[in-house]
């Protein structure tokens, strides 16, 4: 499943190359670090999370240092620093969602793919974790899957089997 | 019917996209702001809508933009504010995901009137789909003439891109946001120097939420007397509500300020009342940073009048019998809801939230959710009511950005409303962990002597 080990040099696909030059055009001459966020996006889109190895990489395309990429990549929370399953259910764990059931879910969850949080299934395919407030209290409990972000929302164990279900077969 | 300004059209099928957006009216300001304004005579009619920022704060737009220092030669940014992390808080996420040339028409708009030539909208990352909803959008307007260079022929141009975050409350901040565009971690700036005198790269910066931004398009179109006219006091125009927790039907809702708290929560119009036919204990009515009051202060104020949604209304009696309007996030809790539970779990938000900057916050947020967790999991001591009382008052203005008054007011004010509950937890650990306090006697339209802190 994973498309790259820990110590593994990694190459980025021209694809994924020619986004970045796209990316890079949006600020001024010389900001070219304000396109770091974007940059690592795309990558853990590409490699399903952020090696050392690619955040140097991302270092000497922005012509920055390593440590900058680092920084950045360990302060948010969206970027993984370790390997994840293929699919991360992202549970939102905050008040107004715990007021229509989201912890009842996770626990469900838990259950249902036998692994804790922040671990990978034997099989490589599913990981998942409880986030923060997804700006979709009104229509908890939500949770959201990478790296297009897609969204579910008004959740219930049955859905929540049915999708699991469904991604199995994918 | 309530009149709405920027929902108006949002059950119109096809209303995200362009065409369908432009026969409903859309593009108009556009046209109107550039062939027919000037930059200064559009920051007029903003400050004579009365239009108050809608990301939190509240404070005055036009206001705001006059602020906005000019220097020869230098660049000056309108930067949107979508990063929406605020518990409570999704109408920005709901106006982009289905009316997005609201918003790409209101930056048009505003950065015309503050003479930007390139805009950004930063996103929060997790809403991927709202991106590309907005990309979309902004290829549109583009190959329609509204964005790139000499648009409509007005001779001004602007670029407009979309920049995604990285997953991170902070960045809601403004200095964070602007550090976080900057490519760096979310570290909230110490001000003065303000944005707009030194914001992106050093530059002028004017930092304006989504909603406010969207609500320029109707200031334009209808003047800004108009707008002024809707609502109450000073209290201008419309306001989107996210309405969630033990609601009938949860949800965004445009208002028109003024609105009786009470018919918000109960009129079949808006939130049809208490899921489950179960009775109100309490509301955040402003997002999670907001103070919490049981249900008599939210549907009364302390002399009895009825409480309404506006900037006034909701912040009167200050803390000891208020709360504020903040991003209008507006969290309803029902009788079996734990307080403990909710305030120890807004605690542990902001302790994964705040950026560590000043200890205050960095520590106490950690304190405060650690002596929350042993209340609510029956470990407590009667002494910690009062430690965490200690706690936020210590975090409470003496932080670089808000975020610690933020972490501090929801603790302080269940507390100040809530006393009996957290002593419930401490005299009854065993009790506590199955069942709840329930409803007690918060209900009851101000049954119950108004306590004054201190
Ligand atoms: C911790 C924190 C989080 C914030 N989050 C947001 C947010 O998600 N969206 C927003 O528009 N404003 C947010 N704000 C307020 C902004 O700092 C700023 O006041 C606002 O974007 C200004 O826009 P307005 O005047 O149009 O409201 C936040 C402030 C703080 C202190
Ligand atoms: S108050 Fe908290 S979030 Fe704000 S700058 Fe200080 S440590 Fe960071
Ligand atoms: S609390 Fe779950 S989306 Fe806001």
């Amino acid at each position: 499943m994973l498309k790259v080990e820990e110590t593994q040099p990694v190459e980025f696909s021209s694809a994924l190359i020619a986004k970045c030059d796209e990316i890079v055009k949006r600020y001024p001459e010389g900001k070219q670090k304000s396109a770091l966020l974007p940059i690592l996006h795309e990558v853990q889109a590409e490699l399903g999370w952020l090696s050392t190895s690619a955040m140097d990489k991302v270092a000497a395309y922005l012509d920055i240092q390593d440590i900058e990429v680092y920084e950045v990549a360990s302060f948010y929370s969206m970027y993984f620093l370790k390997p994840q399953g293929k699919y991360v259910l992202e549970v939102c764990r905050t008040g107004p969602c715990c007021l229509v059931g989201a912890e009842k879910l996770m626990g469900h969850i838990e259950e249902k793919l036998g692994v804790k949080e922040n671990q990978v299934t034997e099989d490589g395919l599913f990981s998942w974790r409880g986030v923060e407030c997804l700006a979709a209290c009104g229509y908890g409990p939500v949770l959201q899957i990478g790296p297009e972000y897609t969204f579910y929302e008004n959740l219930n164990e049955q859905k929540v089997d049915e999708l699991i279900e469904d991604l199995r077969k994918k | 019917m309530a009149r709405k300004l920027l929902l108006e059209h949002i059950n119109v099928p096809g209303i995200n996209t362009l065409d369908v957006y432009r026969q409903k009216g859309g593009y108009r300001a556009v046209e109107k702001a550039l062939k027919t304004l000037t930059p200064d005579e559009v920051v007029e009619e903003v400050k004579k809508s009365g239009l108050r920022g809608r990301g939190g704060a509240g404070f005055p737009t036009g206001m705001k933009w006059s602020f906005l220092a000019k220097p020869e030669g230098v660049a000056r940014y309108l930067v949107c504010n979508a990063d929406e992390s605020e518990p409570g808080t999704f109408k920005d996420r709901y106006l982009m995901t289905y009316i997005p040339h609201a918003l790409i028409e209101g930056m048009i708009v505003s950065s015309f009137a503050l003479g930007a030539n390139t805009s950004y909208i930063y996103v929060r990352g997790e809403m991927m789909p709202q991106i590309r909803i907005l990309e979309r959008a902004i290829a549109e307007a583009k190959n329609a003439g509204f964005l790139g260079k000499n648009i409509l022929g007005s001779g001004y141009d602007l670029e407009l891109y979309v920049q995604p975050g990285g997953g991170a409350y902070i960045c809601g901040e403004e200095t964070a946001l602007l550090e976080s565009l900057e490519g760096k971690r979310g570290n909230p700036r110490i001000k003065p120097p303000f944005p707009a005198i030194a914001g992106l790269y050093g530059c002028p910066t004017v930092v304006n939420n989504v909603e406010s931004i969207a609500a320029v398009v109707p200031i334009i179109n209808d003047g800004g007397d108009e707008y002024a006219k809707i609502g109450i006091g000073r209290s201008t125009g419309t306001k989107l509500i996210s309405a969630s927790g033990n609601l009938v039907r949860p949800g965004v809702y445009e208002i028109e300020l003024g609105l009786p708290v009470e018919e918000f929560i109960y009129s079949d119009e808006w939130c049809g009342g208490i899921a489950n036919g179960k009775r109100l204990k309490a509301t955040v009515a402003g997002g999670s940073s907001v103070p919490i009051l049981p249900a008599n202060l939210t549907l009364k104020l302390a002399n009895g009048e009825p409480r309404l949604m506006s900037y006034e209304s909701l912040s009167e009696g200050g803390f000891a019998t208020g709360s504020m309007m903040g991003s209008g996030g507006f969290i309803a809790f029902d009788e079996d809801q734990c307080i403990v539970r909710n305030t120890w779990n807004f605690s542990r938000f902001y302790h994964h939230e705040s950026c560590g900057q000043c200890s205050p916050c960095r520590e106490g947020t950690g304190w405060m959710e650690k002596v929350l967790h042993r209340l609510e999991y029956g470990h407590g001591k009667m002494s910690d009511i009062d430690l965490l009382v200690d706690v936020s008052k210590k975090i409470e203005g003496n932080t670089i950005c808000p975020l610690g008054d933020a972490a501090a007011w929801p603790v302080a004010s269940a507390i100040r409303h809530f006393r009996d509950e957290f002593e419930w937890h401490v005299n009854e650990p065993v009790k506590s962990l199955s069942t709840n306090y329930g409803l007690a006697n918060y209900a009851d339209p101000i049954a119950k002597a108004v306590t004054i802190e201190n």
